[in-house]
């Protein structure tokens, strides 16, 4: 998810008719999506969907990406929901939720399961101890890199917002739902107030 | 079964309000789980937050290991599920009437509202990790050498983490 927000993916040209992928098509194109995917899905969502199957055209991809990022919830397990239904109804989003989550959730059972039983052994300990630091500088470069684009797009008081909602959830580590029924529609309302100046 | 129940319903809640993703919501995870019910420490959290970030698949799959450290296989069940459950019905809902209001103006706007929303939430989960993890100078120049490499360069991250990882081993963390 990390991934997909700082992806930018160029717009190619449009093709032609593209063919429906039927139901097996779903579960296997996106369960190789998701254990192709290390670090963030939309890339490779993009090159299969888009560059190997033909399924969508890029211009197609991105505007149903760009719905995925306004609902709530995982952005790649709605984009695989919407565009099952589309390509097989009900039975297209189950087998494109089961291609893509299948697979990985078994493995993070595994993992998980090993973690548990050996997580306290001191080997363990020490690589963890490396691993969790990195993961914590990927998280913060990745901060940096999305909050850079809130002075140069988005509107005049989006840092405002971000900052907001650091402070009261990060720092004062208030409960998320009652934060965002604040912060949501505030913002919602300052961008609106922007649109219209602007 | 309690446990199950609390794990369930605030994760459900939670897919509601995961405004960019599972990563905007990683802080109310932490003060559920952490915080107020003490189910697994800061260090075991920031653990599981790695091995995921490590292991393929969506970032998403963070919250099967988080259930199973709870609650075993069941916990695990629990927590993906409910964190993909209303989230998903909302989708396959919405998805169903999008093209009639793809080209609405207020669609651009709640676009553009949602995105430092999700920042701030990010920016609050680097926060929480860095936090809980960085607890020796080894381990801060770890942190502080990889946000730099990544956000200078194209490395992928799971080379930073294998490296780390070496490092770890060697006892210089």
């Amino acid at each position: 998810m990390l991934a997909v927000m700082l992806e930018t993916v160029a717009i190619r040209p449009a093709a032609e008719a593209r063919p429906a992928p039927s139901v097996r098509e779903l579960f296997l194109g996106f369960a190789k999506i998701s254990l192709s995917g290390y670090g963030g899905v939309l890339a490779w969502a993009q090159r299969v969907i888009v560059e190997e199957r033909g399924w969508m055209t890029q211009g197609e991809f991105n505007e149903l990406f760009s719905l995925c990022q306004i609902l709530p919830g995982p952005n790649i397990v709605n984009f695989s929901v919407i565009f099952g239904a589309r390509s097989c109804g009900p039975g297209g989003s189950l087998a494109a939720l089961g291609g893509l989550l299948g697979p990985p959730v078994v493995l993070a059972v595994a993992l998980a399961a090993l973690y548990n039983a050996y997580g306290d052994l001191p080997v363990l300990r020490n690589i963890l101890a490396g691993v969790t630091a990195a993961a914590g500088g990927f998280l913060v470069a990745t901060t940096i890199k999305l909050g850079r684009g809130l002075f140069t797009g988005g509107f005049t008081a989006a840092p405002v917002v971000a900052a907001a909602g650091f402070v009261t959830v990060g720092v004062m580590r208030w409960p998320l739902p009652w934060v965002l029924c604040v912060l949501l529609p505030a913002s919602v309302f300052v961008a609106w107030l922007a649109r219209r100046s602007g | 079964m309690s446990t199950l129940l609390i794990l369930g319903v605030n994760f459900a809640i939670l897919s509601l309000f995961a405004v960019g993703g599972v990563m905007a919501a990683l802080p109310e995870m932490h003060r559920l789980i952490v915080e107020a019910n003490h189910w697994m420490s800061d260090r075991q959290f920031a653990d599981l937050f790695a091995i995921a970030q490590a292991a393929p698949g969506p970032n998403m799959i963070v919250v099967t290991f988080i259930g199973y450290q709870v609650m075993g296989i069941a916990g695990a069940l629990v927590t993906t599920t409910a964190i993909c459950g209303p989230s998903c019905v909302f989708a396959f809902w919405v998805g169903r009437m999008w093209d009639r209001f793809k080209d609405a103006p207020w669609r651009m706007v709640v676009q553009r509202a949602l995105v430092p929303v999700s920042i701030g939430m990010i920016a609050s989960t680097a926060f929480l990790i860095v936090q809980g993890v960085d607890r020796s100078w080894g381990a801060a120049a770890i942190t502080a050498a990889t946000a730099a490499i990544t956000y200078f360069t194209r490395v992928s991250p799971l080379w930073l983490f294998a490296i780390a990882g070496v490092i770890g081993v060697l006892g210089w963390v």
